[in-house]
């Protein structure tokens, strides 16, 4: 295919692995600027809107994609399969998407094992009804020939811990400027008329969501935290202040503090700011220096206010984050198991 | 980074460490690290030998890095620091990985296990070293002025011997006067000179001297800074006297018609005013009212002292006055309490009268306390016929305090002497072990001997007025078991002296925190080294002397008193001293403003900068403690010499030996 100028365009490629599917309608989000991708690109592989074949992606050669942005986390043998492919016929490889960059919910499967998830899933969930006991079964087979299923993981992984990753885009979904800005980067990048940042970047903002966020911040000491319906919170006030919890002190701003905005503490879905590796230790670390406590019952007190908290600390990183599973294979066996 | 060159050194320390951990097996598999290009073991890495070794590598093989495995940072990081120093690399370019008390002494029975633990620490200070960064000290001038905190025996003699150097010093006194304990004893052992002789004119001496500002009856109230540069806020308690017009002539107590018992001069066995001047040597002269007690402050009624004052100098009105004092240096010497006997219940202090504390028993003998001197039981009139003086009371004894409290053996002694002197009393000195290890101490035991003291060894089981025979009626009964016959005795005294012990100030710890130091498990300060260093703390420019930082006698505490003013000269005569570099920075550029770590300085450093919506670090304040650093969300601030990417290699060289995070082939292999 060639553009008017008879040159050949550039080929973008989507795919989406183990997620929920917003990341793809935010790339709609985009509205008419999809057309100047569309015109920018040729679209080779986008699973979820136009009738692609893997073997279309194999019939590629190595490399022939300039562009690729993967969304979802790598959670069984398709995904990673899929990965490895997209990964050896792409150029620029884009972990699209907190799963695909940290893990996000899906990575919230890290705190159990995969026995445990099948075995409430399958039997032990109330509205399980399945008198058989099925399973999902990766050998299985008709009569016909088998028909395999993927294997499960045990451990959701982020894209970058399966393959070389050159840029990241974050958010939950990534708001449509970003995405804008980095596809027609890499578009005026392939036709020479301009630079990329360097690989491993992730195109968004450096600092935190208190950094957009326009509410006034003062010294802070926490008595008591509110769940949303509890409180009516001062529009002007920094809301962490407020006893909200707020993640937007550890995280990486562009999203032009939305939450925040609307009286909503911010989830913490762009992940990190730069330079920083576990959200989750950062969010818990800051927090933890603005309890309003002496004793180790007041600082009980005040937690107990807070429900889950590894939800709120985790609620995106924590396949990323450095709260790693050991190598169950290698692990030294214990007594009585 | 990856082309530093890390020179390895694994010290014996005689069999300190080479007793328990394969040195030798350490260096050779350190010699494999990243980076590493140099790996030794050496007997002692301390010696100059050892540091000429660090030397003579860093110049013939451009060494880059540093890494001695050996004792603790505390005891020689300042040594191989001044070794990198002299061969021209820059000292915190040097890690010490502690191989000593966190492995050899630790785990002296698992040598397998102390060799593992003693590489896993020599791998994590060769991950770290390589991320240092050459750092500089900061220079700072110091203010020449020292402040000490506390007028006893030991916090004089500090001062006078800095006044005498020609140095300015501001002496704290929580009482209306100085001289401690030293001013109520009556004679001091062993030589049974008179305290107050030897006390009086050194105290005379403090009040006199022009570079000595003494405030009495005041208190630290907080500390600010750090060596060379404190602020310490003095509150200075109104004495409602106004000293500028007080002659000191007495009057005013003559006629004050308030009678209060003076726990603290007279140890309870006598009485003062409540306008009082606690004893006639006290300096300064001047008297204070005590306003717990005076009837003006309870009723606005009676004003006795003020009418008879012939200088008009007593101003019920008058407030305590706060002030901020710069000092470069400060001794601390706030001496001791005594154990409280009653805590003893079995030994009846406060229930039966003719029981005794040695303090009690030390103004009893004195020419100028309740008694005038003469030794007689509660009633006032009654001279004992036989006395027993027990030994260790709230010492050496689990259920109080494990230690020796060093001087009651000696005190005891001395009271047997004054007993034997005064009076014709037969004395029994109930005692554990008899301790003189100073010089003229045993002599002094020997004199006791032949005056015919008695000594009977153990510990007394209970003093009782339960009399089982004749011979005990209308006595205090002393049993005990004497582990010399090995046989229960029982015997009858007139009068019990209990020689109990010295404990810490009951806010010794809450003064410790004012000046950032800390208390050792039995709540006295602790020095920087128990052996090599016993005047200075943890802390620069604090500094301690007497019985505070632990018990002793008193040639001991003057001796320590001279020994910390000695320290502080040597400081101020530098002229100036080097902080640490070791500070935290917020990279302004990033910081978000979000305030979080504005609440957490306990040093007060951090600002926060409106216009530019950041936080900022004031280094001179800064004392480099990591609090904010741990705390800020966005990891903008960064503490120098523990970095994150220091403090994370240090962590990843350490984990040699555990589980990676299971890779993607790991997973798919588990399946
Ligand atoms: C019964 C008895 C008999 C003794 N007899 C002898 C003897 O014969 N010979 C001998 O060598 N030793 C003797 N000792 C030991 C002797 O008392 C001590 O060695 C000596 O007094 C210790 O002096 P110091 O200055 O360390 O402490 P202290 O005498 O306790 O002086 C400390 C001073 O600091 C002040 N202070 C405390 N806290 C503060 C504060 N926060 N702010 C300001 N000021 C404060 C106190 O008011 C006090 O004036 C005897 C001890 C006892 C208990």
């Amino acid at each position: 295919m060639s553009n008017q100028n008879g040159n050949t365009k550039p080929k973008l490629a989507l795919y989406w692995a183990s997620s929920c599917g917003g990341c793809e309608i935010s790339v709609l989000a985009i509205h008419e600027k999809i057309l100047d991708v569309a015109a920018a690109f040729d679209i080779v592989f986008w699973p979820c809107v136009m009738d692609f074949k893997v073997k279309d992606v194999e019939a590629l050669a190595d490399g022939e994609i300039d562009v690729c942005l993967f969304n979802g986390a790598i959670r069984n043998d398709e995904n990673a399969e899929m990965a490895h492919l997209l990964r050896r016929k792409s150029k620029i490889m884009v972990a699209y998407g907190s799963c695909s960059m940290e893990g996000c919910i899906p990575g919230l499967a890290n705190f159990t094992s995969r026995d445990a998830m099948m075995q409430f899933i399958y039997h032990n969930s109330p509205s399980t009804d399945n008198p058989d006991g099925v399973e999902p079964d990766p050998d299985w087979a008709f009569p016909e020939g088998p028909a395999p299923l993927p294997k499960f993981w045990n451990t959701v992984k982020t894209l970058d811990q399966v393959v070389p990753v050159e840029y990241y885009l974050p958010g939950c979904p990534p708001e449509a400027e970003w995405t804008e800005t980095l596809v027609m980067a890499a578009a005026a990048a392939l036709a020479g008329e301009g630079e990329l940042p360097p690989p491993g970047s992730v195109i968004g903002n450096k600092d935190t969501v208190c950094d957009e966020c326009p509410r006034t911040k003062n010294e802070k000491k926490i008595k008591r935290f509110y769940r949303p319906y509890e409180i009516v919170p001062d529009p002007d006030t920094c809301l962490l202040e407020q006893g909200i919890f707020c993640a937007g002190y550890a995280t990486r701003s562009g999203c032009g503090a939305l939450c925040p905005q609307v009286n909503m503490g911010c989830r913490g879905c762009y992940g990190p700011n730069e330079g920083v590796d576990d959200h989750g230790a950062r969010l818990i670390t800051g927090l933890a220096s603005v309890l309003d406590a002496k004793t180790d019952e007041e600082v009980d007190a005040i937690l107990d206010t807070l429900p889950d908290p590894a939800g709120y600390f985790y609620r995106f990183g924590l396949a990323h984050s450095m709260l790693h599973r050991t190598d169950v294979a290698h692990a030294p066996k214990r007594d009585g198991n | 980074m990856a082309e530093e060159r890390v020179g390895v050194y694994i010290c014996h320390c005689g069999h300190n460490i080479a007793g328990t951990v394969d040195v030798e097996a350490v260096a050779e598999w350190a010699a494999d690290l990243p980076n590493v290009e140099v790996s030794r073991h050496y007997e002692f890495m301390c010696s100059s030998l050892g540091q000429e070794l660090v030397e003579e590598d860093i110049k013939t093989l451009g060494l880059t890095r540093v890494v001695v495995a050996a004792c603790s940072p505390h005891m020689h990081e300042r040594t191989f620091r001044g070794a990198c120093e002299r061969a021209g690399l820059n000292p915190y370019l040097f890690e010490m990985a502690n191989i000593r008390e966190h492995a050899s002494w630790v785990h002296a029975v698992d040598k397998e296990g102390a060799t593992e633990k003693a590489k896993a620490l020599v791998s994590a200070a060769v991950h770290r070293v390589v991320h240092h960064t050459p750092l500089e000290t900061m220079k700072v001038p110091v203010e020449p002025t020292t402040m000490v905190v506390g007028g006893g025996i030991a916090g004089i003699q500090a001062a006078l011997e800095l006044a005498d150097a020609g140095y300015k010093v501001i002496m704290v006194e929580r009482e209306p006067s100085i001289g401690g304990h030293m001013a109520q004893l009556d004679k001091t052992f062993p030589t049974l000179d008179c305290s107050a002789c030897i006390l009086t004119p050194k105290m005379f001496d403090v009040g006199a001297h022009p570079n000595i500002t003494m405030l009495t009856y005041s208190e630290v109230e907080a500390v600010e800074g750090y060596v060379g540069n404190f602020v310490v806020t003095v509150r200075q308690k109104a004495r409602k006297v106004i000293t500028d017009k007080c002659t000191g002539c007495g009057t005013c107590w003559e006629k004050c018609p308030i009678r209060v018992v003076d726990d603290v001069y007279e140890a309870g066995l006598g009485y003062r005013k409540a306008i009082y001047r606690p004893f006639p040597q006290a300096v300064p002269k001047y008297p204070v009212i005590d306003v717990e007690s005076c009837t003006y402050y309870k009723t606005g009624k009676c004003r006795a002292c003020q009418m008879f004052c012939p200088t008009e100098a007593i101003d019920f009105d008058q407030q305590d006055e706060v002030v901020d004092y710069k000092v470069g240096n400060v001794i601390l010497a706030t001496g001791y309490e005594q154990f409280d006997a009653r805590r003893i219940p079995e030994y009846g202090y406060g229930r039966l009268a003719n029981v005794f504390t040695s303090l009690e028993f030390e103004r009893m003998v004195n020419a100028t306390g309740p008694t005038g001197g003469k030794i007689m039981l509660r009633d006032g009139v009654t001279e004992p016929e036989s006395v027993a003086i027990i030994h260790c009371v709230g010492s050496r004894d689990r259920r109080y305090n494990q230690y020796c409290s060093a001087v009651c053996c000696m005190y005891s002694l001395k009271f047997a002497h004054l007993v034997k002197e005064r009076t014709g009393a037969e004395v029994y000195n109930f005692y554990m072990d008899i301790r003189t290890p100073a010089k003229g101490y045993e002599e002094f035991y020997h004199r006791l001997l032949e005056e015919g003291v008695r000594f009977v060894r153990g510990r007394v089981a209970k003093v009782t007025d339960a009399a089982r025979g004749p011979g005990e009626e209308g006595k205090l009964i002393i049993q005990c078991e004497d582990t010399l016959i090995g046989k229960q005795r029982r015997i009858p005294v007139d009068m019990v002296v209990l020689s109990a012990g010295m404990e810490p100030r009951h806010d010794a710890e809450e003064i410790g925190h004012l000046f950032g130091i800390s208390c050792s498990v039995d709540g006295f300060f602790i020095e920087r080294h128990p052996k090599l260093d016993p005047m200075a703390t943890m802390t620069d420019g604090i500094y301690v002397a007497g019985v505070c930082q632990g018990p002793k006698d008193i040639p001991a505490t003057v001796a320590q008193g001279a020994g910390a003013a000695a320290r502080v000269l040597g400081v101020i005569s530098q002229g100036e001293v080097a902080l640490e570099p070791i500070r935290a920075e917020i990279d302004e550029e990033h910081c978000s403003g979000c305030r979080i770590c504005n609440t957490m300085c306990p040093y007060s450093a951090i600002d926060y900068i409106e216009e530019l919506q950041v936080s900022r670090v004031n280094p001179a304040l800064c004392k480099g403690c990591g609090t904010c650093v741990a705390a800020c969300p966005s990891q903008v601030i960064t503490g120098a010499h523990y970095s994150y990417d220091q403090v994370m290699a240090q962590i990843d060289g350490i984990l040699i030996d555990v589980n990676r995070p299971v890779t993607a082939e790991a997973e798919v292999a588990a399946d």
